[in-house]
């Protein structure tokens, strides 16, 4: 790890955005993960999506359980609240925050031991109960903190770095989150931040559930020959779906495409997600459609990429159960407690 | 673009900013690391093999260093007012905190065999005492010959005391005069003739730029009595023919000379001292720290007065008038002082000292006797490479060659001076110059450790600190700078950016990983698909604006893109090297060193072709 501080000093043509921010005062501690660590970028690319996004920081909170990737919100939104818990319990505390506080922007940060692992239960409560959050899965296939034992997505036939071939089926999240009803749910690569700085812009902007797979090389312990989660495989295997423009009202549209080449989503508070399709075939409006779609490739070896699934007209936890427009955090004693009489009201209707 | 070429000298030279834009190419990041570390001998010995007065310009250089230093362009933006490395200050440092017995020790010492050969100087400035301190040591006999009982030039006897201790001239013109160099005082050559007749192998002209403008405007001759020439005055006031001056005292003119006038003046008795100028005050010719100091002592600096008059009475001066003028720019931006119109303005006055313009004069220089000069300006015609004259044996060097520069601009042709004499006399072309001596090392001393202090300061600029003003005005021998203490000089030393600590590409083993990328605080890196310069230049991970700073330029990965690296405001922190896995990015030290006169310019050297 680095020892030094990173220098404050910035490009001098850096600029504020409309938060009042530059870039850089969107990022955290220097990290302390391996040089390389894909997750790494992963944080310079959430920095890059919220900088653009003009998010305040003091509205954000960061979730996460036990792992390198886990550690990394330490790395991204110094000036955000943050949260680690115990090993895969990530989900079940975002899950209670939201509730208390729907205000805030959830960001849940896992890796796939923490979320494929010990943490699926949480996970697929979280996901199939719609909680309005950005959930990123940072997906290297190891345990990497622990020094690389396989994980639960790891490939079956792909090599450890000692030369052991995994001889458990893999767990493919992505399907997993479209099962579950997720209504937003992308999968892209830590390598290619011009594809992922998008996604997560695209997910913060998604109410509901937001499911964003990762992949992200681990370069201690899973970056070999062998491997199918390394730089090189990756990069030969990727099938970007579509490629996204994120464009949030005030951007200008200033590339043109051919008629029937672009999808334009538009999300419940009006931002368009602007989509050009790379496979001619693709619609991410079809739920079915894209898990087949997603079965057949990764049958013939390929990673897909891009904005796989998302429903227009999301929902999330808090329409399901009909709260109240004010936060939990904020109701006063007299909304919480409305009194004698009416309790002894509620009492005889029960009698 | 093409990849960059990392093996021509250049390229990496023009990355250390300070080291490019000094004319004597002093390895500056390396002796401000020394200093940092309490080398001072070492830090001097580097100084003075490149620069030859590290005293003397640790207090006066005109440090073109300074403007071109990275640091000034880092701190844009970013806060306080961006200020570069107080470069020369920090010379200053290891001259005063040297140990004297050992950089003794550490002199070269006289040639034990003699060559044979005999080069005379005309001059003892920093220009010809550079060309014997070059040559002495190889075993030629220089003999310098000095119209002054002492040697210095200028710099003895032009820069003021209070600026430049005389202590600190003794010693480091002794260091040179002590290496077996013939000193002729008090000798002014009246002949180029008779001196060529005395068949030296080669002559060098360093004899400077002696001749201070005079200003003809009505009143000049009769209240002449009180009107000096101030190159002149200035003198008189080092040989101290003249120990006071009036109480009102009017400077004309806005260059350095300007400056140590009114300076001077403060100290000889002038209480109400004013600079005059004609034009704008940002477009005097003192460097800013000069204006400063000026003003600092009380003394106002009045623009847009054009000298009309000089007043007097019964013979005497009384004052001057002038004319208001301000600035007007014609279609093609050429500026034009146009009279405003207003009634002229006057200034009483005792004295006036005229410093606007110094002129070389030649009268000892025969114009038939080989050597030829330009037909405007009366200048000698000397190479700008070798500093050779149309007389293949003389040469030219300092404020002789090309008009009035600086003491950093003598040493630097005292050097290429050197050089020729040392190949014409060896048999070689004097136009092909020697390449200078580099190397490149890694300062990698563990995962994430170097041998160089990376972590980046925050400071802005230390102030040297100064004597109390009612003290140093009293006498014009104490010196007004203190210079910097142990603790400013370790603060100042570590806003250095270690320039000279090279950021080296190796593309064969890097995964594309970005984590240099995402890392490098100024947005220094991006990885990209190639284009011609000035496309590239605009998609980058930040824009690189600065045309005069390189983009270093990677060949194509695996990807099919190219790595670029935009050098403009780079930290030299390391950090890419530091988040590199796979050590595509390691610190490389570069060291550049001229080669001088001496065996190693002899050398022919053919570069493989890249
Ligand atoms: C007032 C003033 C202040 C300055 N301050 C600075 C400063 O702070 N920093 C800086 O870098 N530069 C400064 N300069 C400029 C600097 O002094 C000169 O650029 C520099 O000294 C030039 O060096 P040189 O070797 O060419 O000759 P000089 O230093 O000019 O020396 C020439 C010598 O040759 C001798 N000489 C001339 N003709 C003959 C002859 N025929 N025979 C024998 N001897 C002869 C002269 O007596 C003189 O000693 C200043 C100049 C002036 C006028
Ligand atoms: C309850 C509990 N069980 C086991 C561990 C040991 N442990 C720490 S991190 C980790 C796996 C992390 O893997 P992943 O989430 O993929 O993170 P990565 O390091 O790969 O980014 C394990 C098993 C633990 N810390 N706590
Ligand atoms: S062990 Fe792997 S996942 Fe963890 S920091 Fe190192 S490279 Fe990243
Ligand atoms: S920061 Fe240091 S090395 Fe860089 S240009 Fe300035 S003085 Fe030279
Ligand atoms: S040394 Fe590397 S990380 Fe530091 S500023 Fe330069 S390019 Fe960026
Ligand atoms: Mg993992």
């Amino acid at each position: 790890m680095t020892w030094i501080a990173k220098p404050k000093l910035h490009h001098p043509t850096l600029t504020c955005n409309a938060a009042g921010f530059t870039r850089r005062d969107y990022e955290g501690a220097v990290s302390t993960l391996c040089a390389g660590c894909g997750h790494d970028s992963i944080s310079a690319a959430i920095i890059q999506a919220c900088w653009e996004l003009d998010i305040e920081p003091h509205r954000v909170a960061k979730l996460s359980g036990i792992g390198c990737s886990s550690k990394t919100p330490t790395y991204f939104l110094g000036q955000s609240h943050g949260f680690n818990t115990v090993h895969g319990r990530m989900p079940s505390v975002l899950t209670g925050a939201n509730l208390a506080n729907k205000e805030l922007l959830y960001l849940g940060v896992s890796g796939d031991g923490d979320s494929a692992s010990i943490g699926i239960g949480q996970f697929v409560h979280a996901i199939r109960r719609g909680v309005n959050m950005v959930y990123i899965v940072e997906n290297n296939g190891v345990y990497g903190l622990t020094k690389g034992q396989f994980s639960a997505t790891a490939d079956l036939g792909s090599k450890s770095k000692k030369g052991v071939t995994n001889t458990d089926s893999p767990l493919d999240m992505v399907g997993l989150a479209l099962q579950l009803g997720a209504s937003f749910v992308a999968r892209g690569f830590s390598g290619d931040k011009p594809q992922l700085v998008p996604l997560i812009k695209a997910a913060i902007k998604h109410k509901g559930s937001a499911f964003l797979d990762v992949i992200s090389p681990c370069v201690a312990f899973n970056n070999h020959p062998g491997s199918t989660k390394s730089y090189d495989y990756v990069r030969e295997h990727n099938e970007a779906a579509n490629k996204l423009d994120f464009i949030d009202g005030r951007d200008e549209i200033t590339v043109d495409y051919a008629e029937g080449e672009l999808i334009d989503v538009t999300q419940h508070d009006g931002n368009v997600i602007r989509l050009r399709k790379l496979a001619a075939s693709y619609s991410p409006h079809d739920r079915v459609a894209a898990m087949n779609y997603l079965h057949e490739r990764s049958a013939k070896g390929e990673v897909v990429t891009g904005l796989l699934y998302v429903d227009e007209d999301s929902h999330d936890l808090h329409g399901h159960l009909n709260t109240v427009p004010t936060p939990f955090n904020r109701l006063g004693a007299k909304e919480l407690s409305p009194g004698s009489a009416t309790l002894e009201k509620i009492n005889a209707a029960l009698r | 673009m093409k990849p960059t070429d990392i093996r021509v000298p250049d390229y990496f030279h023009k990355v250390v900013d300070c080291q490019w834009a000094c004319p004597a190419h002093t390895p500056v990041p390396e002796y401000i690391r020394l200093i940092a570390a309490g080398r001072h001998d070492d830090a001097y010995m580097i100084n003075w093999k490149s620069n030859v007065f590290p005293g003397i310009l640790g207090r006066t250089c005109d440090r073109p260093c300074e403007p071109a230093c990275r640091r000034g362009r880092v701190e844009e933006n970013n806060g306080a007012k961006p200020e570069p490395v107080a470069i020369c200050r920090l010379k200053r440092v290891c001259a005063d905190n040297k140990d004297a017995e050992a950089i003794r020790a550490r002199m070269p010492k006289p040639a034990v065999k003699k060559n044979g050969r005999r080069i005379a100087c005309v001059g003892a400035g920093p220009a010809s005492l550079t060309v014997a301190r070059d040559l002495a040591p190889l075993g030629y006999h220089v003999t310098v010959f000095e119209a002054d009982a002492k040697g210095g030039g200028f710099m003895r006897t032009q820069v003021p005391r209070f600026r430049l201790p005389e202590a600190v001239i003794d010693e480091e013109v002794g260091y040179i005069l002590d290496l077996g160099v013939e000193f002729r005082g008090g000798t002014r050559i009246a002949s180029m003739r008779a001196l060529l007749a005395q068949k030296f192998d080669a002559v060098f002209v360093g004899s400077g730029a002696p001749r201070g403008r005079d200003l003809e405007i009505p009143g000049r001759r009769e209240a002449a009595a009180n009107i000096h020439i101030g190159l002149d005055w200035l003198a008189s006031v080092y040989f101290e023919h003249v120990k006071k001056i009036g109480r009102r005292v009017i400077v004309l003119g806005g260059g350095n000379t300007a400056m140590d006038c009114c300076r001077s003046s403060r100290r000889l008795g002038g209480e109400d001292v004013k600079v005059i100028v004609r034009s704008g005050f940002e477009e005097m010719k003192a460097s800013p720290w000069e204006k400063e100091d000026a003003m600092h002592e009380g003394i106002p600096i009045l623009n847009y007065l054009v000298p009309k008059a000089f007043v007097h009475e019964h013979g005497k001066l009384t004052g001057m008038t002038f004319e208001k003028v301000h600035a007007e720019h014609d279609a093609k931006g050429r500026r034009r002082l146009v009279p405003t119109g207003e009634p002229d303005q006057f200034f009483e006055c005792d004295d006036v000292l005229i410093a606007i313009g110094q002129e070389n004069a030649f009268p000892w220089i025969e114009r038939d006797i080989g050597i030829e000069f330009d037909a405007e300006w009366d200048m000698p015609v000397v190479d700008k490479m070798t500093m050779q004259s149309s007389n293949p044996k003389v040469f030219f060097g300092g404020d002789a060659a090309f008009g009035p520069k600086n003491i950093i601009w003598a040493v630097a042709h005292g050097h290429d001076a050197a050089v020729s004499i040392d190949k014409l006399l060896n048999g070689g072309d004097i136009r092909e110059r020697p390449e200078p001596g580099v190397s490149l090392i890694s300062q990698k001393m563990g995962i994430h450790e170097w041998s160089y202090d990376n972590d980046i300061s925050n400071d802005a600029r230390y102030a040297v600190p100064w004597r109390d003003k009612a003290q140093t005005l009293k006498s014009i021998k104490t010196e007004v700078e203190l210079g910097f203490d142990a603790k400013s000089a370790l603060a100042e030393a570590e806003r250095c950016l270690n320039c000279d600590v090279q950021t080296v590409f190796t593309k064969d083993v890097c995964i594309e990983c970005d984590a240099c990328v995402d890392i490098c605080p100024m947005d220094c890196i991006s990885f990209t698909s190639n284009g011609e310069e000035a496309d590239l230049r605009t998609h980058l991970s930040a824009p690189a604006l600065n045309l005069t700073q390189a983009l270093y330029v990677s060949d194509t990965l695996k990807t099919g893109r190219v790595m670029v690296k935009d050098e403009d405001v780079c930290l030299h922190c390391g950090l890419c090297a530091e988040r590199c896995p796979t050590g595509a990015w390691d610190m490389r030290k570069f060291f550049l060193e001229m080669t001088h006169a001496g065996p190693g310019c002899h050398k022919q050297v053919k570069r493989e072709a890249a």
